[in-house]
């Protein structure tokens, strides 16, 4: 008990540190209970989104040991096929179009770059992910355009209040991100059954332990990895839905990817629900500390006090590579020598 | 039931393997019958583990053909040799660490799934079906090999002794026309080793499963083999009946060194 305590003390640090920033603005009254509570769930709305694309980051990096920088390309690039063709379409056919375009460059993917990269570097792979995110941001604007589009999934925009009785004033929440939230939750449940369940699922967790003895028993490992890229591409391409909806589908949404990043280092490269605390942590930790802590640094030291937004994700990612590389809950490394 | 010793099922035919200006293996034939159990011994560094993969397609022989029941491949790919009926047990464990017992044995039964994606995923009838059907085969495994205690384990919290158990379970839930093992016996201590000898045994007279392994650990190979190979340097030195290995010179001026 006292090693595991040693052990793990920076990542009770840490957690005590958020609770106390998350419990600190209340308890002083700096903030009103309603706003607070507003504060947060904005936080877990755009933590929702981190969630969906480190998830498609965990899935591919699990599956192959691919480091798949073109998610958030993929992002966009789902985003904008769904976008373009619902111009022309009812949403759900355009949804199903999606889909296949996706399976479809997973297929490409497979059969163009990973099956002649077999066994190599991690970061040769690196490189080649990196080279498929500039060509898909390229081919998509090439195909659907370079302006901004807008998803419409036919939800009522206007805000609800909710608690009057309880604040004053209430709770604003938009309908839209409740949806949103909703979807992603299915999503989620959706792929720990897959994963856990089925005998494919089982078949994509023992190509993620070890290639050479998933080869040794039949598993076709061409034939996981496209399957793991077309997931990853539902995944992308729900994410981008939810996003395009909100603020319209352009360049700017394969951004969130970059921001996918810490929130893997956190939760960990090879854990789904790692994935999705992951992005909460980071969704709500960044809304709270750009709201609160800015309010505080620019009380107190007459700072401008903005932009923690940017970096808080990055700091929060790096203190973790710093103590604890593996993240919260992927897998420890342990050589034997 | 007394076993019998059939036909030939494995004929490996003048295999050359280089890596680079490295040669592993030069010229290496022999064949493997039906039912028996054939060893491959030599020093470290012979080439039995190259030769193994050679045989399960992980290696590519730059010459040589391997003929397995009555098929004949320039090189096997491990996809066919699984689909052929080719399992095999690693040297360094190669377990899914992170699922339990049951599901990585549960894996050697995924070339027989029928179902399709679709269907698992709905869970619908025909998918649970043969789940079931696939569960009770590996739970025959699990009593042969008698790990019933940790099914649900996690297999990366198991000790040694039992990966091994788990690894040659995968194995055997392929229902495997010829069985490679690969060092199953390394690193174990007595009484492992004589459980894993006994399983061995056991399995090559109840099922007839054929069996090619490598080992280190003499007594064991000379006790439980019909017939062994044996390389040195990547060339084979001999070949016959355990007695016959025994007396030959070439071979025991591998094993002991020669006075020049």
């Amino acid at each position: 008990m006292s090693r595991n305590l040693k052990r793990n003390w920076p990542v009770y640090a840490l957690g005590a540190l958020l609770a106390i920033g998350l419990v600190l603005p209340l308890a002083t009254g700096a903030s009103a209970l309603g706003f607070y509570i507003e504060v947060m769930l904005g936080g877990l709305m755009s933590g929702v989104l981190y969630s969906l694309v480190a998830l498609g980051f965990v899935l591919i990096f699990k599956a192959s040991g691919v480091f798949n920088f073109a998610q958030g390309a993929m992002v966009l690039f789902a985003a904008l096929a769904l976008a373009r063709l619902s111009e022309v379409m009812p949403l759900y056919v355009a949804f199903g179009l999606a889909i296949l375009i996706m399976i479809v460059f997973a297929w490409l993917v497979e059969r163009l770059v990973l099956r002649h990269l077999v066994n190599q570097e991690g970061v040769v792979l690196l490189m080649a992910t990196l080279g498929v995110t500039y060509f898909l941001d390229g081919f998509g604007q090439t195909v659907w355009g370079s302006d901004i589009y807008k998803i419409d999934l036919g939800l009522p925009k206007e805000p609800m209040i909710v608690g009057e009785q309880l604040f004053q004033g209430g709770i604003l929440i938009s309908k839209e991100d409740l949806f949103a939230a909703a979807i992603a939750a299915l999503l989620v449940m959706c792929l720990a059954v897959f994963f856990q369940k089925t005998p494919t699922g089982r078949a994509l967790r023992a190509v993620a332990d070890d290639h050479q003895a998933a080869q040794s028993i039949g598993i076709p490992l061409n034939r996981i990895w496209v399957i793991v890229w077309a997931v990853a591409g539902f995944v992308a391409l729900v994410a981008g839905m939810i996003w395009g909806a909100k603020l319209g589908v352009q360049f700017s949404l394969q951004l969130i990817a970059l921001k996918a990043l810490p929130v893997v280092i956190l939760g960990g490269l090879t854990s789904v629900p790692g994935a999705i605390i992951g992005g909460l942590v980071i969704g709500v930790g960044e809304k709270f500390a750009e709201v609160f802590l800015g309010q505080y640094l620019a009380r107190t030291f007459d700072l401008a006090g903005g932009g923690i937004e940017y970096w808080f994700a990055y700091v929060l990612c790096l203190f973790f590579l710093l103590v604890r590389p593996e993240g919260l809950f992927g897998e420890k490394h342990i050589d034997r020598v | 039931m007394a076993r019998t010793i059939g036909e030939v099922i494995l004929k490996v035919d003048g295999i050359s393997l280089a890596f680079g200006g490295v040669k592993a293996l030069t010229d290496v034939s022999f064949d493997v019958r039906e039912h028996e159990v054939r060893a491959i011994i030599g020093p470290n560094g012979a080439g039995k583990s190259s030769m193994l993969n050679c045989i399960n397609g992980v290696y590519s022989p730059q010459q040589g053909r391997i003929t397995f029941k009555g098929q004949t491949f320039e090189q096997m790919s491990p996809h066919r040799a699984a689909e052929m009926g080719i399992a095999r047990t690693f040297q360094s464990l190669a377990l899914f660490k992170g699922m339990s017992v049951l599901d990585n044995i549960m894996t050697g039964r995924n070339l027989r799934m029928r179902t399709n994606l679709l269907l698992q995923a709905l869970r619908l009838g025909p998918a649970e079906r043969e789940e079931m059907e696939h569960r009770a085969f590996v739970e025959k495994i699990i009593d042969f090999l008698e790990i019933q205690a940790y099914r649900k384990t996690p297999v990366g919290r198991l000790p040694y002794g039992l990966q091994k158990r788990v690894d040659l379970g995968r194995a055997l839930a392929m229902e495997p026309a010829m069985l490679l093992l690969d060092e199953p016996m390394a690193g174990m201590n007595v009484e492992e080793k004589q459980d894993m000898c006994r399983f061995i045994l056991d399995l090559n007279d109840e099922f007839g499963t054929t069996i090619v392994l490598i080992e280190h650990d003499m007594g064991v190979v000379m006790d439980i083999s019909d017939r062994v190979v044996v390389l040195d340097y990547g060339k084979k030195i001999g070949d016959g009946t355990p007695a016959e290995v025994r007396s030959n010179q070439a071979v025991i001026d591998a094993y002991l060194g020669v006075a020049h």
